[in-house]
């Protein structure tokens, strides 16, 4: 079999999910490129959690293609393969290891050797600190350093996970609702920062906060019912009468 | 970057009252004249011995249960593999001097008409065999076991009730007179280890003091395998097993090999047990036995490597006593202790204890100075 030559870093084409005969993704096809940031929305139950579950492997579409870089098919990959091709998620409700520092957070996610013996047997470097102190720095949490990552406040969980992600050295980032729970003043910094990062990464955003959505200024992709309903710029998207019919009323 | 030193004030502390245990315990059996109040008779020295070996059991399920959040109620199971290991080696020592007095046979296979030793007591007479399977055995069962259960992403309760199953399926299994193990009568009547007569004092002191080491040893190796990058991934597993999965680690692997070590600790646990009772049988496996353990566990101070060891000593020696004064009130002594705990003291003994320490040093400094502590960003 030849791999179709993609020059996108993700292609998902035709996907679907069923579960139980109800169809979380119907052959959604969607295509990422290098550094480019996506937002994507849609009303809830329309397959964007379940997208991000066949992007990471956690779960295996009935049908469909998903590849990435071109050549590696997602769906024959587990999520520990995955994210060692590059693909970071952030989820919905911030995840990080709570009886962990900040500092053992991060020195958790570097990109390192992942298997048992070598973490058995790993020694701190001088570059791994160097790169958690950079690390720390991006996501403001230098000062929190040595707290335990269960005492932050939501949003800075919600930083910590995207500086876990970042410690990846990921070439995509999934991050779902990242400005949940946050101040005005923290969802527009986050925004900064996922800009910041997409300069460099591929960046998938998922969101139903719009004042975010505007702020990021990206392509957006709107999905319904387990496939894209419009995609094109905010603008444009919420012009589309179905858009505003199925989500964003009136 | 904090680094912790693998030798820190807890350690420091356990190691302490490890080697006072090995040096006291001999000192007040043997030098300590008969009826002076120091004197320790001889036939609590087997008794203690049998309690660090079930702190060194204790041990071992804390490290899968405390720091990787896997609950095992079948860690007697690799208990009893590990004592079978040392009792079959223990039986092949006996040689004529068994009651039909075959030189190859135990006496059990001679009552059942056996004429030949099966495969699986070769090189058993080999103590350095013996010691190599008391490691292997166990740590291969779990292995086996673990590879299915973790792969197929069993976790939680159900993980825990399939252990229960595998000590059930393994007790039938060595009840059995066919499986060349004993039937229910087990294997006992052992003579000598290594040339030492067993029931001599001098042997007993010895097995004591080396399940002290064990348990020292044991407890070293915990304490750094807790706090490598190894031990924080295993943290992180039983917080947030898919975080970690996302994150890139194999969370079976890590799974797998800490549920194998920690069979093996159990291994050498009933290994040195079994000569210091004096029989194995295959009422170890009993489900009921495994439990226990876990009470030890939750009693002690779960995920602190410490507590454990206290907490099978302490309810231990609390079954020796409570068996001998009330014996019908045992198990209910020992339930509603595990309900005490859970419900109270749900970080156990050493927990409660840490919290205590903390908040009376805390009331002291804040008393040395009028000013109040303000926990600043450190």
């Amino acid at each position: 079999m030849t791999a179709p030559v993609t020059p996108t870093l993700l292609y998902l084409d035709n996907v679907t999910v069923s579960f139980d005969g109800f169809r979380a993704l119907n052959a959604l096809s969607l295509a990422i490129d290098h550094a480019e940031m996506r937002a994507i929305i849609g009303p809830n139950g329309a397959g964007k959690t379940t997208m991000m579950d066949v992007i990471t492997g956690k779960t295996q579409p009935n049908e469909g293609t998903a590849l990435f870089e071109g050549t590696h098919d997602l769906t024959a990959l587990d999520e520990a393969a995955i994210a060692e091709l590059g693909i970071g998620r952030k989820f919905q409700t911030p995840t990080v290891f709570e009886m962990h520092t900040v500092e053992d957070n991060l020195l958790l996610a570097l990109k390192n050797k992942r298997g048992p013996l070598a973490t058995l047997l790993s020694r701190r470097a001088n570059q791994e600190r160097e790169r958690i102190d950079a690390l720390l720095e991006r996501v403001r949490l230098t000062a929190q350093r040595h707290r335990r990552a269960g005492e932050l406040s939501h949003g800075q969980k919600q930083w910590l996970e995207i500086g876990m992600l970042l410690a990846q050295e990921p070439k995509l980032l999934l991050i779902d609702e990242p400005a949940a729970g946050m101040t005005d003043q923290e969802t527009a910094d986050t925004a900064d920062l996922l800009r910041d990062i997409a300069k460099s990464k591929a960046v998938i955003v998922v969101e139903h906060d719009m004042t975010f959505v505007r702020d990021l200024g990206v392509k957006v992709t709107c999905l319904h019912e387990g496939s894209v309903l419009a995609e094109g710029s905010l603008d444009a998207v919420s012009a589309n009468e179905r858009v505003v019919e199925v989500y964003l009323g009136r | 970057m904090r680094t912790h030193s693998l030798f820190d004030r807890q350690t420091n502390l356990v190691l302490s009252l490890l080697a006072a245990a090995a040096i006291l315990v001999p000192a007040m059996n043997g030098l300590a004249p008969p009826g002076s109040a120091l004197h320790l008779s001889d036939h609590l020295v087997p008794l203690l011995g049998k309690y660090v070996c079930f702190a060194l059991l204790a041990l071992s399920v804390d490290l899968i249960w405390g720091f990787c959040g896997i609950l095992s109620l079948g860690h007697g199971a690799f208990f009893a593999l590990g004592g079978y290991a040392m009792g079959m080696y223990l039986m092949r020592q006996i040689g004529p001097r068994g009651v039909y007095g075959d030189p190859i046979l135990p006496d059990f296979m001679v009552f059942l008409n056996w004429k030949e030793l099966p495969w699986f007591w070769y090189g058993f007479d080999w103590f350095p065999f013996a010691a190599l399977m008391v490691l292997l055995v166990p740590g291969a069962l779990a292995l086996v076991f673990g590879w299915f259960a973790f792969r197929s992403r069993v976790t939680g309760v159900y993980f825990s009730i399939i252990t229960q199953a595998m000590t059930f399926a393994l007790m039938l299994a060595f009840f059995r007179n066919d499986m060349g193990l004993g039937g229910n009568n087990g294997l006992t009547d052992f003579k000598e280890i290594l040339g030492f007569p067993v029931q001599a004092g001098s042997t007993r002191i010895a097995l004591y003091v080396l399940s002290v080491l064990a348990l020292a040893g044991g407890y070293l190796l915990c304490r750094w395998v807790a706090g490598s990058t190894f031990g924080k991934v295993l943290v992180a597993v039983r917080d947030a097993e898919s975080r970690t999965r996302f994150l890139g680690y194999r969370v079976e692997h890590y799974k797998l090999a800490v549920f194998a070590l920690s069979a093996m600790l159990a291994g050498i646990a009933g290994a040195l047990y079994v000569p210091q009772v004096g029989i194995i049988n295959p009422s170890e496996f009993a489900p009921a036995n495994s439990i226990e353990v876990v009470i030890w566990v939750a009693v002690g101070g779960r995920g602190t490597l410490a507590g454990p060891i206290v907490g099978a000593l302490l309810v231990n020696a609390g079954k020796t006593w409570f068996t001998a004064a009330l014996p019908e009130f045992w198990l209910f002594a020992l339930g509603s202790l595990f309900v005490f705990v859970t419900l109270f003291m749900p970080r156990g003994i050493l927990g409660a204890a840490r919290d205590l320490w903390e908040r009376s040093s805390q009331k002291l400094r804040a008393r040395r100075s009028p000013q109040p502590v303000t926990h600043a960003a450190e």
